[in-house]
């Protein structure tokens, strides 16, 4: 029982927020930075495969065009670096409006597969409107300031973004939270009850999925800032794959776990970078394939389950092999 | 113009060979395989290494490769996908994805990313006088074989018996299973033919395209937009779905040069709006 009580959510929250706080002390400036985008990246997804049951493999569209917007913004206005990036997360959503719309309507593999095609559709257009995007050279020297002052330094804008991860998590948190997030897992859980209680669950899922569209254009857009420029790499499907990745390796419909896949993609990829290997698919495909094969409900999903286990030992462990997503098909 | 069209139902084959593999593999396993590019991809390569290190001709290499690459489709199937078969079909679409990566970085890793030459088969070389115009002789070759694979899994998949099993398998696994047929026994070969296919298609990509790491990751997105066009259960939709997008991506590039890459994509949001299930699809599938 005092396990299950040091589980809960107070001291969790706590330890993540000190985490959060203590980042780029202990790990590279811009490493840290990165972490903490793509763990709201993540969130954001997961917020789509793990409490609607939406595997979206499109979300690149959301967190490169929002870069691209974000970065224009920044260039081309000089407002603040804050007004960029909620601009850049409005124009996520506005994206992700037509595409929800032609996208909800599908189920699983399907979903996965056109959410895929309308990402590389965004993609090919970042490519070939060289005038705004700067093609294969990408929009770059996005300016890092606030009010005159400098936040170049990658330690001193971690902090200026880190507020924004945290309200976009705290968003996150609350969505699921709410009776709206409880809607989205009884359509994930059975979407033919779901639609016989009354729900319009397309209108639903379509919210959800714009909501999540924006959380992946605030980390899109904070990345895009921080690095100081916005390249095709982020349009690239890869970059929705590895988002997916995340969500798994921390554990489907965990929301915290994607961060810990964040960590552990992001700082994996980092050591193999300075280490000159280029080929990281070769390792994160592997981990990839172990985590779907043995591992399934990832490194939160697994942990969380072994406390809850020891905390009810008189009673068998439920059997929950395989995750939730499971229940949406 | 005509030529144009000629070009896009050549284009067409390469998409129409894939999508056949990737219709057939998702109707009988309920698979869609993320790492069918990466397999063509390894067909081309695979006709490359056959050529460069061992002197390998194109036409042998035409044969050996989607045999190896059929009997690796097997091994994947009967030690990893036949595992995530129960699971939600996401699984398997993930594990692909992981192996897909894998694959297409470790070919980089051999031979990096510039594109390796593949030269022409000396019999296929020159141009042929279709009447109105002169064309390349070899990218004929390619549509008239690609249209005949597609012909002949046609013609198995409508007038023989195994075919009728796969076919009942395809689209109605629990009532085939019901009347006694033993469906698991035709999901392996299945799969290793689907993945053949994919090796064939590359192959004879080989001499007309840049062979690189990179060739099937791209291809794969729009081969994925052409069977949600021709509606994902549907062998006859992804096969016509693949010539229409060739034909149609390759007179949008000679009209209208800047929407080339993107036409494939308006035109599948343009028929889930009008048939959320693809133009052969059935609604059920859903």
């Amino acid at each position: 029982m005092i396990l299950s009580k040091l589980a809960g959510r107070p001291v969790l929250l706590a330890a993540g927020l000190v985490a959060a706080l203590v980042l780029p002390w202990f790990v590279y400036p811009p490493v840290a930075l990165d972490i903490v985008c793509w763990a709201l990246f993540a969130a954001a997804v997961d917020l789509l495969l793990g409490f609607t049951g939406l595997l979206s493999f499109g979300h690149a569209a959301f967190w490169g065009g929002s870069a691209y917007a974000t970065g224009l913004i920044a260039l081309h206005s000089g407002l603040p670096f804050p007004v960029a990036v909620l601009g850049g997360a409005a124009f996520a959503a506005a994206l992700a409006v037509p595409i929800g719309f032609l996208s909800v309507r599908l189920r699983g593999i399907y979903f996965a597969m056109v959410t895929l095609a309308f990402a590389q559709m965004v993609y090919f257009i970042a490519n070939q409107w060289r005038d705004a995007t700067g093609g294969e050279n990408g929009l770059q020297g996005i300016p890092r300031e606030l009010f005159g002052l400098d936040l170049s330094d990658p330690f001193f804008f971690y902090y200026a973004a880190l507020p924004f991860i945290l309200g976009g998590l705290f968003a996150a948190w609350r969505i699921v939270r709410s009776p709206f997030g409880r809607v989205l897992m009884s359509i994930r859980d059975n979407p033919n009850r779901a639609r016989a209680l009354g729900y319009g669950i397309d209108r639903y899922k379509l919210l959800a999925f714009v909501l999540s569209a924006a959380l992946s254009g605030l980390a899109g857009g904070l990345f895009t800032v921080g690095h100081g420029f916005a390249s095709l790499q982020g349009v690239y499907w890869t970059t929705s794959g590895q988002a997916v990745m995340m969500v798994v390796l921390g554990g489907i419909g965990t929301l915290w776990g994607g961060a810990i896949g964040a960590a552990l993609i992001v700082e994996l990829n980092d050591y193999l970078a300075t280490a000159g290997f280029e080929e990281t698919g070769i390792i994160t495909g592997a981990i990839f394939i172990v985590v779907v094969l043995l591992f399934r409900r990832g490194v939160w999903g697994t942990a969380r389950d072994l406390v809850a286990a020891r905390a009810s030992r008189a009673r068998p462990a439920p059997d929950n092999e395989g995750t939730k997503v499971e229940a949406s098909v | 113009m005509l030529q144009q069209a000629f070009n896009g139902l050549v284009g067409g084959a390469f998409y129409a060979l894939l999508a056949l593999g990737l219709a057939v593999i998702f109707g009988m396993l309920g698979v869609v395989n993320f790492a069918h590019g990466a397999f063509y991809m390894l067909g081309a390569f695979g006709s490359f290494v056959l050529l460069d290190s061992f002197g390998v001709n194109f036409w042998l290499a035409l044969l050996i490769v989607p045999v190896v690459l059929g009997i690796a489709g097997v091994l994947l199937e009967r030690l990893f996908v036949h595992r995530l078969a129960p699971l939600d079909p996401l699984y398997n679409f993930l594990f692909t994805f992981g192996l897909a990566l894998i694959l297409q970085d470790l070919v980089k890793r051999g031979y990096g990313v510039q594109s390796q030459p593949y030269p022409r088969p000396s019999a296929l070389d020159g141009s042929i006088d279709l009447g109105l115009f002169t064309y390349p002789t070899y990218q004929v070759f390619v549509l008239a074989v690609s249209v005949l694979v597609c012909g002949a899994v046609w013609v198995v998949l409508t007038r023989t018996r195994v075919g009728m099993i796969v076919r009942a398998a395809t689209e109605r696994p629990e009532l085939s299973r019901a009347l006694g047929i033993d469906v698991a026994r035709w999901v392996t070969p299945v799969f290793g033919f689907g993945i053949a296919l994919a090796g064939f298609a590359g192959v004879l990509a080989a001499p007309m395209r840049a062979v690189n790491p990179l060739m099937g990751s791209d291809l794969i997105i729009t081969v994925f937009a052409v069977v949600v066009i021709g509606g994902l259960g549907s062998v006859f939709g992804s096969v016509a779905a693949g010539f229409a997008v060739g034909l149609v991506s390759a007179l949008g590039n000679y009209y209208v040069p800047s929407l080339s890459q993107t036409l494939v994509f308006i035109l599948m949001a343009a028929v889930l709006l009008w048939r959320p299930a693809g133009l052969f699809g059935r609604e059920e599938a859903l």
